[in-house]
């Protein structure tokens, strides 16, 4: 249905505009913070641009961030699709992470070329494996996924801790009295290759590819159908004979694998060794929750996922930056964070009007009513 | 070593310390249930407590009146809520993201708040522990149930309070019909908005009291992130009790009570590593609603689903 | 479908360039100093980042830093010492960022105060030969690994933990006494193992309780342990990491000792700290400071002991402890310092 004039229609771009003003305005209420706390809003946010965008590193440093929330994100689009919240992306990408530890740590004699992928595989079944038992408790035993996700990061974090303290724990701290819970540091070549000087890394290329992999999936393939139909309407699903449980199982799997993977590309490409302080996010940086943000602000499409992961990544970069150029209590960057999640959900309605509109106009619109009004 | 585990001190022990540590979970939990019941989730609840814990601190702190300091961290909790009603209800903004914003900005704020208004822990003095005449001195059972701080009565009798309230009063009808069925329920002309700002309302206000239950009874002092993850485990004990007081109530104590098991079992010596100890709440919890959630439990129906009149 | 895409990539162009704009225009700004950071010429004063895990606020580990950084501007002018701090870096992918931008900005001295840092600090350094790094807690500078710029520090707690194990001995009543921990590992580990060897040292028919909660943040879980330790008999309690504050209120209640560490604890209950194990990192920052001027920038490693007097007992001038208690504590001291007695950890 191509609208009769085709002069430029603001509201088409609801969806982009919207959020980003809705961003402007909590940035607008976070100056108002910064100027009680005594510093210079304009400074402040100077160096918050000049930190998530400002040199090839600060650019470098935003994706990085990004790299995570990248594969929670486009891991909670399809638990989203499929009828499921997944809020243990925490503890999935801490599974993700002990699984590619435990390969490296094992088979640290083979060559990267080998060792890498075996890694990265280990990570998305190590993820997979523990978003599907939270699938499993699910479909078997009608046991709610908020609950058992809730109580799997707390476990998936203790079990890290066991092992980090216990048999992994670098060799070299036991010599001298400090323990410190953490693996050696891995071979050289175990590490995922950097893209340019920076610490830029291949693991952001690898979840952009899983990204495109996603939306395949979702949208193109009889399996991808299935788990939109058992997301957008239990009960029909199952009339037509699809397994609502199955299917369920499998997009919480997928989602728990993909968060997975995002902890193997953190170990493999960032951190180069597996360390706790007994939470979940010294590893993660919360992306498991953040992740679900993303997912949103990404429209719930795994392609809308890649730019919104960028930005938000570019968020937390540039917000722990503006507290080294202006010195606020770090507290304030948690604030903002919260500020800016509140304001860009808030505005939801307004992006999603025109989205509606169209959804009740255009004649194949499922995967707009779905967004329209998600899970 | 094993058998230490069983002398009457150590299950006096264990019961007491798992009744104490139920408390925020109680207040937290139970409203939550309201406001899930009304098809209202709030992720956010961890957010709501820290900002009521210090703001009940620093009332606490600053004029050491403790009923006061209650009644404006309750306050600072309904405010949430209002800041909750409105994204969720008017603004019909996705539940699970704007509960993690809340979340986050509860987090931030409360720190933010500390750090300026107040700078360094100091202690203060909290609701002492209020031993029950005559039955405090009973045997065993006395100081297991009756020489708690007065939240812990509290949190105990809201649960009765809250069963009754859901089930045998119009409001509780109410509540329980705008997250079954939205749409009978406006066409019965019950304002579906109206009481679900109400129930989130009454969710954030608990909330702000299981804060304030942490940091002028519990532990009387406040500190950055003092919460730690409970306003989460508060939200999942919601779904362990099946949206019902009393098995909610059932959760939490068994969550705690374990929890105090492995404290003990470690200062006991037996040796369990921490780590493995530690899980134990977390497994026993899952494993405890795998043989509970055999019967079909009713989630609401609407539960996160925002209610669009002619739909 | 492709519009929405494009144009959102659009947008983002459209972003970056602005940023990239912005970018020349923020250059003169004061934070902003030259890259090349050699040893503080005469008249600048000598500029410390601190990257720290926790809060700055934390009675602890983190605070401790701040504490010794504020002394050192105190007694230097502010003229001498500037430093700057990020906080609650528990995230090491945020650290590492913040490692970076401060050597960028040409601090000469960076501290990386936590010992998950150590492969940020391993993998920075190399880029900024003329920045001096400096690693906590732990051992290794990476000069094996020909890194030439950074230091390592770390404490003996061991050390202030057997000096109170010693003094909780002896005022415990019950014999039994309670030592309380985040995980078992580091400092707080380090505190824990040398509690137990002084108070066995003191009097064998001592028992020592351990709790770990696996949380340096839970708050309540920590004064569980706390109230779980005191029901099961102990009336001398010590713990470690930032989350004992309500464990600390919880021996107030219940009347039993406290034993506070890294940081002064008194302020949180002078009625019963007996005395704080204080991590007084002076000592080896003027050192650092000393041979970053003299044109060393790492290599080496500061261990903060009694008898460089990194350790210091800050006893609580509330409590009145016996004469006869405090002479041994601090005959203990000085034998720990000059080495005649051992901790024995190892």
């Amino acid at each position: 249905m191509t609208p009769l004039t085709q002069r430029f229609d603001f509201s088409r771009y609801n969806y982009i505009l919207v959020p980003l003003a809705a961003g402007g305005l909590a940035l607008l209420v976070g100056g108002v913070i910064i100027w009680l706390l005594g510093a210079n809003p304009f400074q402040a946010y100077i160096g918050m641009l000049q930190g998530a965008f400002g040199s090839p590193n600060a650019l470098a440093d935003s994706l990085v961030k990004a790299g995570p929330l990248l594969f929670v994100g486009v891991g909670i689009c399809i638990a989203y699709r499929g009828g499921v919240i997944n809020i243990g992306g925490e503890g999935q990408i801490v599974m993700g992470a002990l699984a590619t530890t435990m390969i490296v740590l094992t088979f640290s004699n083979l060559p990267g070329l080998l060792l890498i992928p075996l890694a990265l595989i280990a990570g998305f079944i190590g993820g997979g494996f523990w978003g599907g038992i939270a699938g499993f408790l699910k479909a078997r035993f009608n046991v709610n996924e908020v609950l058992s996700t809730v109580m799997l990061n707390a476990i998936a974090v203790q079990f890290m801790t066991f092992l980090l303290n216990g048999v992994w724990i670098d060799p070299t701290t036991l010599d001298n009295a400090i323990r410190i819970p953490q693996t050696q540091r891995f071979p050289l070549w175990a590490d995922l290759p950097r893209l340019t000087p920076t610490r830029l890394h291949a693991g952001i290329l690898l979840g952009i590819a899983v990204a495109v992999l996603a939306y395949i999936l979702l949208w193109r393939t009889t399996i991808g159908y299935r788990i939109r139909a058992v997301g957008f309407n239990t009960v029909a699903s199952k009339y037509a004979g699809i397994g609502v449980g199955r299917y369920q199982i499998l997009a919480i799997t997928l989602s728990g694998a993909l968060a997975g993977l995002g902890g193997a590309v953190e170990v493999l490409a960032v951190n180069h060794r597996l360390f706790t302080d007994g939470s979940a996010t010294g590893f993660t940086g919360s992306a498991g929750f953040n992740g679900i943000v993303v997912a949103l602000f990404g429209g719930l499409h795994p392609l809308g996922v890649i730019p919104a992961s960028f930005l938000f990544g570019a968020l937390l970069t540039g917000a722990n930056s503006l507290q080294r150029t202006v010195q606020v209590p770090g507290a304030f960057v948690t604030t903002l964070d919260g500020l800016v999640v509140i304001f860009v959900v808030a505005s939801q309605i307004w992006a999603r009007r025109r989205a509606t509109r169209r959804a009740l106009i255009e004649p194949a619109p499922k995967e707009n009513v779905a967004s329209a009004d998600a899970v | 070593m094993l058998e230490q585990l069983f002398a009457p001190a150590v299950i006096i022990g264990i019961l007491a310390s798992g009744i104490q540590l139920a408390t925020p979970y109680l207040y937290a939990s139970i409203g939550e249930m309201f406001s899930q019941v009304s098809g209202v989730l709030n992720l956010g609840v961890e957010g709501v407590m820290l900002i009521a814990a210090f703001v009940a601190y620093y009332v606490a702190l600053k004029t050491s009146n403790l009923i006061l300091a209650l009644a404006l961290a309750a306050l600072a909790g309904a405010l949430m809520g209002l800041l909750t009603a409105f994204l969720s209800v008017t603004l019909k903004a996705e539940q699970g993201i704007s509960g993690i914003g809340i979340y986050l900005f509860g987090l931030g704020l409360s720190d933010l708040l500390f750090l300026v208004l107040v700078g360094t822990p100091t202690a203060i003095r909290g609701f002492p522990e209020l031993d029950l005449p005559v039955l405090s001195s009973m045997p065993v059972l006395g100081p297991i149930l009756f020489s708690q701080n007065i939240l812990v009565y509290f949190a105990f009798a809201c649960v009765p309070l809250a069963w009754f309230v859901l089930n045998k009063t119009t409001l509780g009808l109410k509540v329980r019909a705008v997250g079954q069925t939205p749409e009978a329920a406006d066409s019965l002309g019950i304002s579906v908005a109206r009481v679900r700002y109400i129930a989130v309302i009454v969710a954030a206000t608990m909330a702000g009291i299981a804060g304030a239950s942490l940091s002028i009874a519990m532990f009387n002092i406040f500190q950055q992130n003092l919460t730690s993850g409970m306003g989460f485990i508060a939200v999942a004990l919601v779904y362990f009790g099946g949206w019902r007081p009393f098995r909610v109530m059932l959760g939490a104590l068994l969550f705690s009570m374990v929890n105090a098991l492995q404290l003990w079992i470690q200062t006991l010596g037996i040796g369990l590593p921490s780590d493995i100890a530690g899980m134990l709440p977390y497994i026993l919890t899952i494993i405890a609603l795998i043989f509970a959630a055999r019967q079909i439990v009713t989630q609401p129906t609407a539960l996160t689903k925002p209610f669009e009149r002619g739909e | 479908m492709k519009v929405r895409y494009t144009f959102f990539i659009i947008a983002l162009v459209a972003m970056l360039a602005l940023a990239a704009c912005a970018t020349p225009t923020a250059a003169p700004q004061p934070t902003a100093a030259p890259a090349q950071a050699t040893a503080a010429p005469a008249g600048k004063p000598f500029r410390i980042a601190v990257v720290m895990p926790s809060a700055a606020n934390d009675l602890a580990f983190s605070q401790s830093m701040i504490d010794a950084l504020g002394e050192l501007q105190k007694e230097m002018g502010k003229d001498k010492l500037e430093f700057v701090y990020s906080e609650n870096m528990f995230n090491v992918t945020d650290a590492a960022t913040a490692i970076r931008d401060y050597a960028t900005k040409g601090y000469d001295l960076i501290l990386a105060h936590g010992s998950q840092y150590g492969a940020s600090v391993q993998d920075i350094a190399p880029d900024f030969p003329n920045t001096a790094f400096a690693w906590g807690t732990a051992v290794d500078t990476f000069k094996e690994k020909g890194v030439n710029n950074v230091f390592a520090y770390t404490v003996a707690s061991d050390q202030g933990g057997y000096v109170e194990g010693v003094i909780g001995a002896k005022l415990s009543k019950s014999k039994v006494l309670g030592a309380l921990g985040p995980i078992p590992a580091g400092d707080g580990q380090l505190t824990i193992k040398g509690f137990e060897a002084g108070a066995q040292a003191t009097d064998p028919n001592v028992k020592v309780q351990t709790t770990f909660t696996n949380s340096f943040s839970d708050v309540a879980l920590m004064s569980q342990a706390a109230q779980t330790q005191i029901a099961s008999g102990a009336d001398v309690l010590t713990g470690t990491s930032q989350s004992v504050v309500g464990a600390v209120s919880v021996a107030k209640d219940k009347g039993a000792l406290w034993f506070g560490n890294q940081s002064d604890q008194a302020s949180l209950a002078p009625e019963i700290v007996v005395a704080s194990q204080v991590y007084d990192w002076t000592v080896a920052l003027k050192d650092m400071m000393a041979k970053i001027n003299g044109g060393t920038r790492g290599g080496e490693v500061f261990i903060m002991t009694f008898a460089n007097k990194g350790l210091v007992m800050v006893y609580n001038p509330a409590y009145k402890l016996p004469d006869d208690v405090k002479a041994l504590a601090d005959k203990t001291v000085a034998g720990l310092a000059d080495g005649s007695i051992q901790t024995g950890i190892k």
